[in-house]
């Protein structure tokens, strides 16, 4: 066994009676007649580091079955007909790492502050080492997401792959749509120059033309009956706290029911009629 | 009642207590600006003398503080005019902030009136709409006049017939049944009587 001798000793499995090379085994069948080769010292560590990564990855799948639940997500069958529509939702997937990534990374650099935020996003777009690539990675890459959803969601609904069973997946997929669109419109603001000042503003007094509950939700968003400093840390809260954490968890939700239910085939191709056998077939003698 | 359901049903209970715990302070501290209101805040903006009642003057004062520039807001200010059954020695501040979606609208002298370069709303030179898409008229600012000096304070919104009511964000209709339909907010200061 190559991963018993990546274990120490004491850890390994003991072996069972009558096995193995234990005190009180039988000496193997071969001892008696001529002693075993021994390989060098060398080629026995060249054998061990070629085994090592196979070594590792079956120390790791001992203790986690991982392996099974990768080969059933990753070698998992697809429908005849699969083509590149169906990559968008992965690229959709890309598109929310790269937001992401870029993200943590402005968020080192950025002050969420009423008085410092403008100068802190000036800062990294002209003085940071590649500040102005990574926020504008950011930047360009909402909007990349947000046609790719849409794109994505043009797919599912042209292919019909919300029908039975998936209709849960359309239903976190509509609640991922609507957290990515809170995700763009809090962006907006933390630039906090005029333009998103403003666009904040409207998009917040039409969150306000709700009847009844839309002026306590405009509240509720400025943290107070004027945008003022609170609202910064509080979109900034949303932005990068609240909505990244559910974003996360349902994406998670709608690829184990990508994965449980597998994908559906293009409406073009009609499904396999399972060949029933003819009487006549049966008398020509062909199957 | 079975031993096993009895602690089931009682550290269920305390993972429920546990649970309310920390959601409950959080939802409460998130909505809490909703039911706060600020101190009352007036705020010079001239002398008596620089108003005249047949057109405004613009002024620009702090309405948010702490966050600079952008706190501030822009408001039209006159005397009352006999014309319109006001009170000749009371001030009159009409609010820039466009009733459609709070955009910015400006008094243009020559046709006597408030136009918005958003979306083409259209006031009278009371602030009352008269074209475009804006729900109700411009909201106003209470005044007052303190040692000879015009004081500006909290905004209050209008009915279309200019009855005050207490403040509404742009797109929110005032007056009749629309005063249920977008209630009141407790975060804003109640409008002045009569």
């Amino acid at each position: 066994m190559k991963l018993d001798s990546l274990i120490p000793a004491p850890l390994r499995k003991p072996a069972k009676p009558g096995e193995g090379n234990g005190a009180k085994g039988a000496a193997p069948a071969d001892l008696k007649t001529a002693p075993p080769e021994r390989p060098s010292d060398a080629q026995r560590l060249g054998d061990k580091a070629k085994d090592a990564p196979a070594d590792v990855l079956a120390w790791v799948d001992q203790r986690t079955a991982a392996t099974g639940f990768l080969t059933g997500m990753l070698y998992r069958k697809v429908p005849k007909g699969t083509n590149w529509f169906y990559t968008l939702g992965s690229a959709t997937l890309f598109a929310f790492i790269v937001q992401a990534t870029t993200g943590v990374f402005l968020a080192m650099f950025y002050t969420p502050s009423t008085t410092q935020a403008y100068a802190s996003i000036a800062h990294i777009n002209n003085d940071v080492f590649l500040g102005a690539f990574v926020h504008g990675m950011h930047k360009w890459g909402s909007s990349v997401m947000v046609i790719l959803i849409f794109l994505h969601m043009g797919r599912v609904f042209f292919f019909g792959a919300y029908k039975y069973p998936r209709e849960l997946n359309w239903i976190i997929g509509v609640v991922l749509l609507i957290l990515t669109m809170t995700m763009a419109f809090t962006g907006y603001l933390l630039p906090f120059d005029q333009r998103s000042f403003w666009a904040s503003v409207v998009g917040i007094n039409i969150n306000g033309t709700g009847p009844v509950v839309g002026p306590y939700l405009s509240d509720f968003l400025r943290a107070g009956p004027e945008l003022g400093a609170t609202t910064l840390s509080r979109f900034y809260a949303i932005h990068m706290l609240l909505i990244p954490g559910a974003l996360i968890a349902l994406i998670g939700a709608h690829l184990y029911l990508v994965v449980k239910l597998g994908t559906t085939a293009p409406p073009w191709l009609k499904a396999d009629r399972p060949k029933i056998a003819s009487p006549t077939s049966q008398l020509n003698g062909r199957g | 009642m079975t031993r096993r359901r009895a602690f089931t049903i009682a550290a269920q209970g305390l993972g429920g207590i546990a649970g309310a715990a920390i959601v409950l302070p959080a939802v409460g501290f998130a909505v809490a600006p909703i039911f706060h209101r600020g101190k009352e805040r007036w705020e010079a903006v001239g002398p008596v003398s620089d108003f005249v009642e047949d057109t405004y003057r613009q002024v620009v004062f702090t309405e948010t503080e702490g966050i600079g520039d952008a706190g501030k807001t822009t408001a039209y200010v006159r005397r009352g005019s006999k014309q319109f059954g006001e009170d000749p020695n009371a001030m009159v501040a009409v609010s820039n902030r466009c009733a459609h979606l709070g955009c910015p609208v400006r008094f243009v002298e020559a046709a006597g009136n408030f136009i918005c370069p958003c979306h083409g709303g259209v006031y009278d030179f009371q602030g009352k709409r008269i074209g475009g898409p804006p729900v109700r008229p411009l909201d106003q600012f209470q005044a007052r006049i303190r040692n000879g000096q015009v004081e500006l304070g909290p905004r209050y919104s209008v009915t279309s017939q200019l009855e005050p009511v207490r403040a509404r964000d742009p797109g929110e209709f005032t007056g009749g049944v629309w005063e249920y339909l977008y209630p009141p907010r407790p975060s804003t200061f109640p409008p002045p009587s009569g």
